[in-house]
């Protein structure tokens, strides 16, 4: 009985998160839910962009949000108090990411039949959450310019899996290297389809075209 | 912490394996990584000697792990070179236009009972 055996497995790692998502991905679809995984490193303006966003389209759309994060609920406070938004707090329990099922665990708090859109504050990290498929139907991330105009080449898989780049904090350019131009061409070279979209999350400015776009996407996921 | 978060996964993956095929005690997990998946061997290992010993059907299970070397093909001229030395720019015609082959892998490969 102690003989040595060995068993094939020869299996990805995300297979099964992978699976988990595609069919959370349907069944919004199903419902006409529209959900947008919201990515960057740590204090690039997830929230500040939200928060402007959502003042712009909470007329045009049922919104609620989604804050992950390690261990605190602040976001989901500062959202609520900023916005009147519905905003609930999902803890990571430690991770550093989301996958498809605590994104679906989170989704059993929303009110699903009265929104169109979710937007998921994803947990601060260009590495895991890229690859963990949440289930969302479009992936955007911000990049700030403090963090340098080269991000694209380091993360490429972040890069890789999104739609959409904000790149955020333009109004403290002068006082960094960050090349636009160049940043697009390496966000290009990973990823040929990405938009994206320069803005100033602390004044506002550029962020009703990431509000179009997002109305947009909205739209299109309901109606086609 | 990346790695853990991974681990997770083996965790679930291999107890289920064990169990269909009705192993009482997994005694090592073969793992395939590439070279540019973002994943730290000795991370992966450290981890997964926590995580095991909470299991019963792995306690003491140890990981092996072999890396998978990146390569990458070039488009333009069809040549394949390694990723981590060059990169995206292909080193025999400086094109761009190249994609990974092989070395963004985070599998299980097979389970020693
Ligand atoms: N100068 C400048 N500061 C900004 C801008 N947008 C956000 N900030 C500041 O950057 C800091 C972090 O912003 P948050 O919106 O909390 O960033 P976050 O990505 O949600 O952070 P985490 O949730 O902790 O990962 C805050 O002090 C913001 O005021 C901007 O456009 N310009
Ligand atoms: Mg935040
Ligand atoms: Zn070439």
């Amino acid at each position: 009985m102690d003989a040595i055996k060995v068993i094939e497995i020869k299996k990805s790692v995300f297979e099964d998160n992978d699976k988990d998502a595609e069919n959370l991905r349907k069944e919004l679809k199903d419902k006409g839910v529209f959900l947008l995984n919201l990515m960057s490193a740590p204090g690039s303006g997830k929230t500040t962009t939200l928060i402007q966003t959502l003042n712009r389209i909470k007329d045009k759309v049922h919104v609620a949000v989604m804050e992950a994060d390690i261990d605190s609920d602040v976001d989901a406070v500062k959202i609520r108090e900023a916005t009147g938004v519905s905003s609930i707090q999902l803890h990571t329990g430690g991770m550093c990411h989301l996958d498809a099922e605590m994104t679906r665990q989170g989704l059993d708090n929303v009110e699903l039949k009265d929104v169109d859109l979710v937007v998921l504050e994803n947990v601060g990290n260009l590495v895991c959450p890229a690859e963990f498929d949440t289930g969302a139907v479009r992936n955007a991330m911000i990049l700030s310019v403090p963090e340098g105009d080269d991000k694209p080449l380091k993360y490429p898989l972040m890069f890789t899996v999104c739609d959409l780049v904000i790149i955020n904090k333009t109004d403290v350019m002068p006082y960094f290297d960050f090349d636009l131009n160049r940043c697009k061409e390496y966000i290009h070279q990973r990823n040929p389809k990405a938009q994206v979209i320069p803005i100033c999350a602390k004044t506002g400015e550029g962020v009703d075209a990431f509000a179009q776009w997002l109305l947009a996407e909205v739209n299109a996921w309901k109606n086609n | 912490m990346h790695e853990l978060g991974i681990v997770f996964y083996i965790v679930k993956d291999v107890k289920q394996v064990a169990e269909e095929n009705h192993v009482e005690h997994v005694s090592s997990v073969v793992m395939d990584i590439g070279e540019v998946s973002t994943v730290v061997p000795h991370l992966l290992t450290d981890c997964w000697r926590w995580a095991a010993d909470k299991e019963d059907v792995l306690r003491g299970c140890e990981m092996k792990v072999n890396t998978i070397p990146a390569v990458t093909l070039c488009g333009d001229c069809n040549k394949e070179y390694e990723t981590v030395k060059f990169g995206k720019t292909c080193p025999y015609c400086n094109s761009k236009n190249t994609w990974l082959l092989r070395g963004n892998e985070v599998e299980i490969n097979s389970i020693i009972v």
